[in-house]
């Protein structure tokens, strides 16, 4: 009964996608860190060849819920996932499933750009050499640099060191890095918040464009930038009322509805800053 | 000489005081008191170089650069060389770095790479660099009694068998180049795993990030990337460590057999350029003791170069991470 309600409260948060759309749906129940519940009853669809964006106040889980859809959060000392994540018709927290392997098809840019201390075809091939990938490595580090915008730059000057670029070129390096061994998603943890507006429109640009090949879920704390690249919103607050902060998805719809006309309150009032 | 200070508490309510004189005098004082003493070991430094050079002087007119690559060391008849001690501190060193720098470089890795709790973590660092607080003629005494009874049946078996390959072309007599150089690679250990250790701290954990975000397993986080990524750092410890190898005296004045001889048997004894001046000073005349101060020059300058190339590959890479 109570289970009924809840799953319908759920229907009317979330909009209604086309299961064939979705890639990768992430329904996770509750997300702890040791006894702490950072997350509940978040059912994000990822859908295909469109970007994904999570917006929310600081605190609200986004991040969490992100970084818990390709294991990052595997690392973390503590960290429980209740829920599931289907992709391609298997649940990623399968005990048999290996996280190496999941995040080998998720692929992953992280806040601060962080290229390795190799050179720039070392840093993108690295993920093509992980996979013992046997081909023309020359033409896929080419492809990766130019698919993230990066190559004109860099084109004379691949075996300077990824460190000695600047942080916009830095974290195009990353991107070039995460596509270069084609993965079908690619999760993006609010990867412009460490870069000045010229690189962060660069990187949006770029985000617009790599949506024809890849599915992108972005994590973002402006508004505006989830308008900008976003199809689809989904909207995260904090739920401090049981004395916990636990975050939560509040709504989520295809990014110009949820902006012209959320159906929850908590939506409204975020979207016109009255809290934040 | 006296600084205009700006004063706020005139005009204002402010609480800003300027410094009184007393806080001047004192701060002066304090700055030219830290600078007397920087100074001070600097000019000790360069003291000590003079004096030696000083007195290597007849010995290096009468010996020449002929003294480095002659194998004779007669006290009678006036003839001095230092090519076997010379060979004999390299061969010792590189040796013992080779042994104590895979060990301390595999230390490093366990004791940072998230294999024990943290707090067991630096228990252990401590324990090991515990190694460093064992006195030199310690591990010497160590070394006759417990380490050459100890590693002679295997001594003799690889010489029985394998004697054919030139490390193994002696048998193993007592003191010996085999035991000095592992009790060397002991002692320079815990500065391998320390320096080394620091490096791999130094990595952001943005980069570790970065490595099991591209679905990397452990092992390929650390040989792919935290190992290249701390190289600078750890080039710099194994330098650090050569440097106290080939410095390293009592110990191997005790293990090294003081064997005026230039040998690749592991098993033959041997000396090195500090084990030669600890055991031949008390007994040298004038013209030896010149002598002695020339081999120390030798010496002085191989640890001065190790050294100081050793931290300037340390400040250069920042201990990997950095730019």
């Amino acid at each position: 009964m109570l289970m009924e309600a809840q799953s319908q409260q759920q229907a009317t948060k979330t909009h209604q996608y086309d299961a064939a759309d979705v890639v990768l749906d992430c329904q996770a129940k509750q997300i702890f860190y040791s006894d702490f519940l950072a997350v509940r009853d978040s059912h994000v669809p990822i859908v295909k060849n469109k970007i994904t964006g999570f917006i929310g106040p600081s605190g609200c889980g986004k991040s969490t819920v992100l970084k818990s859809i390709n294991r990052m959060n595997d690392l973390i000392r503590g960290f429980r996932f209740e829920g599931n994540v289907h992709f391609h018709g298997m649940d990623i927290y399968d005990k048999k499933v290996d996280p190496v392997s999941v995040r080998r098809n998720i692929g992953m840019v992280f806040q601060q750009p962080n290229p390795f201390s190799m050179s720039i075809y070392e840093n993108v091939a690295f993920g093509l050499r992980l996979n013992r990938y046997k081909g023309d490595m020359d033409e896929k580090v080419e492809k990766a640099l130019r698919g993230a915008a990066l190559w004109d730059e860099v084109k004379n000057k691949l075996k300077n060191n990824g460190l000695s670029l600047s942080g916009g070129q830095q974290q195009r390096l990353c991107i070039a890095r995460a596509i270069a061994t084609e993965p079908q998603v690619l999760l993006m943890d609010e990867p412009c918040s460490a870069l000045d507006p010229i690189a962060t429109r660069q990187i949006e640009e770029l985000m617009v464009q790599l949506k024809e090949r890849f599915t992108v879920a972005i994590v973002t704390h402006n508004m505006q930038q989830a308008q900008r690249v976003a199809d689809q919103t989904a909207f995260f607050a904090v739920d401090i009322s049981r004395g916990g902060r636990t975050g939560y998805l509040v709504e989520m719809a295809p990014t110009a509805e949820l902006f012209s006309n959320p159906q929850e309150e908590l939506t409204k009032e975020y979207l016109h800053g009255e809290f934040s | 000489m006296a600084m205009k200070q700006l004063s706020g508490a005139e005009e204002s309510h402010s609480l800003s005081r300027p410094p009184s004189s007393v806080d001047i005098l004192f701060d002066k004082s304090f700055r030219a008191l830290t600078c007397t003493f920087t100074w001070a070991t600097i000019l000790l430094l360069a003291f000590i170089v003079y004096k030696i050079g000083r007195q290597a002087i007849p010995a290096v007119s009468t010996y020449g650069l002929g003294f480095l690559t002659s194998t004779t060391w007669d006290v009678n008849a006036h003839e001095f060389g230092i090519l076997p001690e010379i060979w004999g501190t390299l061969y010792s060193s590189f040796l013992a770095l080779f042994l104590g720098g895979f060990f301390g470089i595999t230390i490093a890795i366990f004791l940072t790479q998230d294999f024990l709790p943290h707090k067991l973590e630096m228990i252990l660092k401590n324990i090991i660099e515990l190694l460093a607080a064992i006195p030199s003629v310690v591990y010497g005494l160590w070394g006759i009694y417990v380490l050459i009874p100890l590693i002679r049946p295997v001594a003799d078996l690889l010489h029985d068998n394998l004697g054919w390959i030139p490390f193994f072309s002696t048998s193993l007599s007592g003191p010996g180049m085999f035991p000095a150089v592992l009790v060397l690679s002991i002692m320079i250990l815990p500065t391998v795993a320390a320096i080394s250790q620091d490096a791999f701290r130094a990595i952001p954990h943005k980069t570790k990030e970065a490595a099991f975000g591209m679905g990397t397993t452990r092992w390929e986080a650390i040989l792919r990337v935290m190992l290249p990524t701390a190289s600078g750092g750890i080039f710099g410890a194994l330098v650090l460590g050569f440097g106290r190898a080939l410095g390293e005296t009592m110990a191997l004045a005790m293990l090294v057999g003081n064997a005026n001889e230039i040998s690749l048997s592991l098993f033959a004894p041997a000396n090195t350029l500090a084990a030669l001046l600890a055991l031949n000073f008390p007994e040298a005349g004038e013209l030896e003791a010149s002598v002695l101060m020339y081999a120390a020059c030798v010496l002085l300058l191989i640890t001065l170069l190790v050294n100081i190339a050793g931290a300037a590959i340390i400040s250069r890479t920042g201990s990997g991470g950095k730019k």
